[in-house]
């Protein structure tokens, strides 16, 4: 025991180390952020005029849907576990994950799913074009033959889900150290662990939902066929019961990582660490039970509409809780803006207009304005871009030191913020305008009144996909010349068991646990 | 100036230049710029937008109020100016009343909210009904027992999309029939699909309800101000969802019947001209007219299709070969593929002039010609 | 989770929607009871047809509504004519709106109840026997049954369709 990391590409290839996989996931998720961007520019830039310029309509639906898989699975959901495997282990005390062969194949099978979907693109027929979403029977009777792979590429993903959230949860719950009782787990591990059910409760619902269209494209069932006693609108259901926890299992450790940041630049303790645990526990549970607020236009019974519009109206509740808990951690500390404070804040502010957006979504009779247009994109890029994306950039601004050793540049970082700040702002913000004035999502072109926004919202987008090149530039330069850090401790007001260690972090950490007070 | 300086300007004068020519296309068109969903003209989208508007302010308030609370600790308590941080990290009552308050909030929406919602449901007792039905990608019109129906597609034609021929003013936005509905009257729509999920929008009039195969919705609309009103079909139905809006005219009541009673005047001409007989040259004109309104969109205006996906006019065994198999893939469609069954949706003067045209264009030059009547006699199996 | 989704999922949601009619699903062949009409009130009941994606036979409802009395059995047909040069099978799949009035609305005996084939310019009258509910509602006054027909020639070729109700 206790040598070092192997050497070559075996190391990569076989490691258990939670820290290898952690890195791996994350350069994953970047590259992927990078692929699912190329994809949202070809968007921006063709919705940048109205009429056809650069793509035809088939294909701009390829990128839609494209943009929106591997974003959703294959960036921000990679991202996060990345975080995870990083820091969990060190979070807690323990030495590495519970299960560090099954988290090295949660991560390999990947790739594998990826390239697999991206070679979709250049097959006979293309690749899906049936947005993200993928309802029946525009992704069954009328998928392109590329939907097997579509399919498999989605199961693959689910399974590494799955075994990567048993892994953490067997990690959480057996592993910490002696005097770590669950009420004493920093945030980022509490908003894991019950990500991590929450995954494992819908991960496998998605699985079937594939599952059923998997056999009604191949072995003529009729799941979701009227003519055959079946019913489109089912798949709705099973989707959104899958995909509502989907996007609070995209925010919850994004939750966690602010309730890092803040405190430490703030200088002062989490405000509220008891409600912010049980507004996390509520958040997932009201996950469960308000999937149908994104079918409100189905043809839903009155009485189902107003069950599903207060049902997701109460998640405001501890949502709002947990932003006022963040401001008041920030009042009355001493603040400092470094880079990672920077993300924290924006994340606060545009994260709660996402949620204000959301409130407004979810009123069901307004929802017949905003229902399937540019509004609803406006909401779900503000909640997951400025809200998961800022948060999990602002992770590794924070974290970075710890991870190489090295400190990156705060002047690079800051106008990077910046950048990404007012690039993300000028996208998106004029999106609301966009849905509000009538334009429908998932345009490949559009009537003349929009131009105007869509042109503005091109430009930005332009610029918020500049900045992810600076952030890139950033954090290699920092990686290979970085100014070195040997604190234990980075940041002057950070608490944890990882600041504890060495900097950069030993290859094994805690291999003796510690004792927590 | 330097250059790139100059350069830099031109950059960012250049969008200013465009929106400046665009602006003269819609300088009467007021809604350029446009930030708010419409008022609109039905007491439903009134009672909807002012829920919109309600809600919306309720969030600016809270805003204003969190955010203050927040921009004023950042300036007050920098590290920077001096700041020693405090320790306190809970107090119960403060918790308690920001979790009582926005529930408190949250019922006050409610209440609005659901009167508004009851009011989008209710589509009883209306005074006439009328089927719509969403296809990839246009939608059919059927007013229901007056025998009155008819396809409303998109007019707007390749050469403004593809950028060879300058946007019109309702570029995207025209059809070739819009629906026609009288004003002051409770009009209730059912709404299925033909084939994909569609949705049918009309934000002015606050319409909106899923098209769905297999099922049929039912919403309702109750216009108080004649005009047009332009909409959109919102849900993702493939290539054309961006190409299949919604296009009502409303009428005065007066107004209405007469159009109604035109209609039927005009199905029974068009039954009559299925009798007779056209020439080569009169068949391949309407012929170009319906196949770029109606095929192109799959089949391309160059009959080129796209390979692996819509076959070729050019040269094929059908558009060359046994016209009575041509025929029957126009009116009956193919089952199994996206090739949709056309007899139903087109009348029999447009079938003969689309198979006329198709057999003797892009240098197919077939020399046959096909009459209205050919296709009746098909569609009665003979 | 995935054996819930797969197996129990599919099957409960049908049963929900019948039990409860949400979504307009009607249910199987009604046996009516004498509990007799309510002349108290009539019911406008009006008849819709679409034919599903390449599906071309003629199809439409003979009368495009009736009056009825609750509790009073009705009969109305519909014509379908197969004017194609191919022999083939339909499907015709009912739904109710509103919504809330299927589980009023019964189907004693109804062509959807079975596959219809149809010879080549073969053409037929379908007839459909209902009974609206005494307890329907009072506030419901119109009550709207489409049928979508469905081509399933090959399915059934295939063996692999199974039998509705």
């Amino acid at each position: 025991m206790a040598h070092g990391p192997a050497k070559g590409i075996g190391r990569w290839l076989f490691t258990t180390n939670h820290k290898d996989i952690g890195t791996m996931y994350l350069w994953f998720s970047f590259a992927m952020f990078l692929l699912g961007g190329f994809f949202a520019m070809v968007i921006r830039a063709e919705l940048f005029q109205p009429g056809m310029q650069l793509v035809k309509p088939e294909f701009f639906n390829q990128m839609t849907t494209m943009h929106g898989l591997v974003m959703v699975f294959g960036a921000i959901m990679p991202v996060f576990v990345g975080l995870a495997n990083w820091m969990t282990p060190m979070m807690i005390g323990a030495p590495d994950m519970a299960l560090p062969r099954m988290n090295n194949l949660s991560f390999w099978i990947l790739p594998f799913a990826f390239l697999m979907l991206t070679s979709t693109l250049f097959m006979d027929g293309g690749g899906p074009n049936f947005g993200w979403t993928f309802y029946a029977p525009l992704s069954t009777t009328y998928a392109p033959d590329s939907v097997n792979f579509f399919i498999f590429a989605i199961h693959i993903m689910g399974a590494s889900s799955i075994m990567g959230s048993i892994n953490i949860i067997a990690t959480v719950l057996n592993m910490r150290a002696p005097g770590m009782t669950l009420m004493k787990m920093p945030m980022f591990v509490w908003t894991w662990l019950i990500t991590a059910f929450l995954l494992i409760a819908v991960m496998p619902v998605l699985a079937g939902a594939v599952t059923m269209m998997l056999m009604d494209i191949n072995f003529g069932t009729s799941f979701f066929n009227a003519a055959g006693g079946g019913d489109p609108v089912l798949f709705q259901h099973v989707f959104w019961f899958f995909g509502h926890p989907e996007v609070y299992i995209i925010i919850l450790p994004a939750f966690g990582v602010i309730s890092h940041i803040i405190p430490t630049f703030s200088r002062k303790p989490l405000f509220g660490y008891s409600s912010m645990v049980y507004a996390t526990a509520s958040i997932a549970f009201l996950s469960f039970i308000v999937w149908a607020h994104h079918m409100f236009l189905v043809g839903m019974p009155v009485g189902g509409q107003l069950y599903f519009m207060y049902a997701t109206m109460l998640i405001a509740v501890p949502t709002a809780a947990k932003v006022f808990n963040w401001i008041s951690t920030m009042f009355r500390g001493s603040l400092s803006y470094e880079t990672p404070m920077l993300f924290a804040i924006a994340f606060v502010i545009l994260f709660t207009i996402g949620g204000f957006t959301g409130l407004m979504l979810a009123i069901a009779p307004a929802d017949v304005q905003y229902h399937d247009t540019y509004f609803v994109v406006a909401h779900f890029h503000y909640v997951m871009v400025a809200g998961s994306l800022f948060s999990a950039t602002a992770a590794v601004y924070y974290w970075l030191p710890k991870w190489c050793g090295r400190m990156y540049n705060e002047t690079m970082g800051k106008v990077q913020f910046w950048i990404s700040f007012i690039g993300f702002n000028v996208t998106f913000f004029p999106q609301h305008f966009l849905g509000l004035a009538g334009m429908p999502r998932r345009y490949a072109d559009y009537a003349l009144q929009f131009s105007d926004w869509n042109m503005i919202s091109s430009i930005g987008a332009f610029i918020y996909g500049a900045a992810q090149l600076l952030f890139l530039f950033n954090v290699v330069r920092t990686i290979r010349s970085g100014k070195p850090v040997s604190e234990p401790k980075t940041w002057e007001g950070a608490e944890g068991l990882e600041w504890t260690v060495a900097t950069p972090a030993p290859y094994h950490t805690f291999s003796t646990a510690p004792v927590v007070k | 100036m330097s250059r790139r300086a100059r350069m830099l300007f031109a950059l960012l004068l250049a969008p200013a230049m465009f929106l400046a020519t665009f602006g003269k296309a819609l300088a009467d068109d007021a809604q350029r710029w446009a930030v708010n969903m419409p008022k609109g003209v039905t007491p439903v989208s009134n009672a909807i937008y002012d829920i919109h508007m309600i809600i919306f302010w309720i969030c600016v308030v809270i805003a204003v109020g969190v955010f203050g609370v927040m921009f004023y600790s950042m300036y007050a308590h920098r590290k920077s100016k001096g700041a020693v941080a405090a320790n306190f990290h809970e107090n119960t009552t403060a918790e308690i009343v920001w979790t009582v308050i926005p529930a408190v909030l949250l019922i006050v929406m409610a209440i609005p909210a659901t009167s508004a919602l009851l009011q989008v449901y209710d589509a009883s007792e209306a005074e006439m009904d009328i089927k719509v039905t969403g296809y990839q990608w246009k939608w059919q019109y059927e007013y229901l027992g007056q025998d009155v129906s008819f396809m409303s597609e998109l007019t707007t034609p390749e050469s403004e999309i593809y950028n060879t021929a300058p946007k019109s003013q309702y570029y995207v936005r025209e059809v070739s029939e819009p629906l026609v509905i009288p004003a002051n009257t409770k009009v209730r729509f059912l709404i299925t699909s033909k084939d994909v999920i569609h949705s049918w929008w009309l934000p002015d009039l606050g319409v909106k309800k899923d098209a769905i195969p297999g099922l049929v919705n039912e919403t309702w609309a109750y216009v108080n101000e004649p005009g047009i009103y332009r909409g959109a079909c919102t849900e993702l139905c493939g290539q054309g969802h961006a190409f299949m809006p919604v296009v009502v005219n409303v009428l005065e009541k007066e107004a209405y019947n007469s159009w109604l009673a035109e209609k039927k005047e005009a199905a029974a001409a068009v039954r009559e001209l299925s009798k007779k007989t056209f020439t080569l040259d009169e068949l391949m004109a309407q012929g170009k007219e319906a196949y770029d309104r109606s095929c192109a969109a799959c089949h391309q205006v160059n009959g080129q299709g796209i390979a692996g996906v819509f076959p070729s006019m050019i040269g094929g065994a059908i558009t060359t070969g046994d016209i009575t198999s041509h025929i029957d893939i126009v009116v009956n469609g193919k089952a199994g593929t996206a090739m949709q069954a056309f007899g139903g949706q087109l009348s029999e003067v447009d079938i003969a002039a689309i198979v006329t045209y198709e057999r003797n264009a892009w240098g197919n030059n077939t020399g046959d010609v096909v009459q209205p009547i050919d296709i009746l006699k098909h569609k009665q199996g003979q | 989770m995935f054996l819930f989704a797969l197996f129990v999922m599919p099957p409960l949601y049908d049963m929900f929607c019948e039990v409860t009619g949400i979504g307009g699903k009607t249910s199987g062949p009604y046996v009516a009871s004498e509990a007799g009409i309510d002349t108290s009130r009539t019911v406008k009941v009006q008849f819709v047809a679409t034919n599903n994606a390449a599906m071309s036979w003629q199809f439409s409802p003979k009368v495009y509504e009736v009056v009825v009395h609750p509790g009073e059995a009705t009969e109305v047909v519909f014509y379908a004519k197969n004017s194609t040069h191919r022999d083939m099978v339909a499907q015709a799949i009912p739904n109710v709106t509103p919504f809330n009035a299927a589980s009023y609305f019964h189907k004693t005996e109804c062509f959807c109840f079975n596959q219809q084939p149809l010879k080549a310019g073969e053409e037929a009258d379908l007839p459909l026997v209902f009974i609206v509910d005494r307890d329907l509602p009072r506030a419901i006054k119109t009550i709207t049954l489409s049928y979508t027909l469905f081509d399933i020639t090959d399915r059934v070729t295939d063996g692999s369709v199974a039998k509705l109700n």
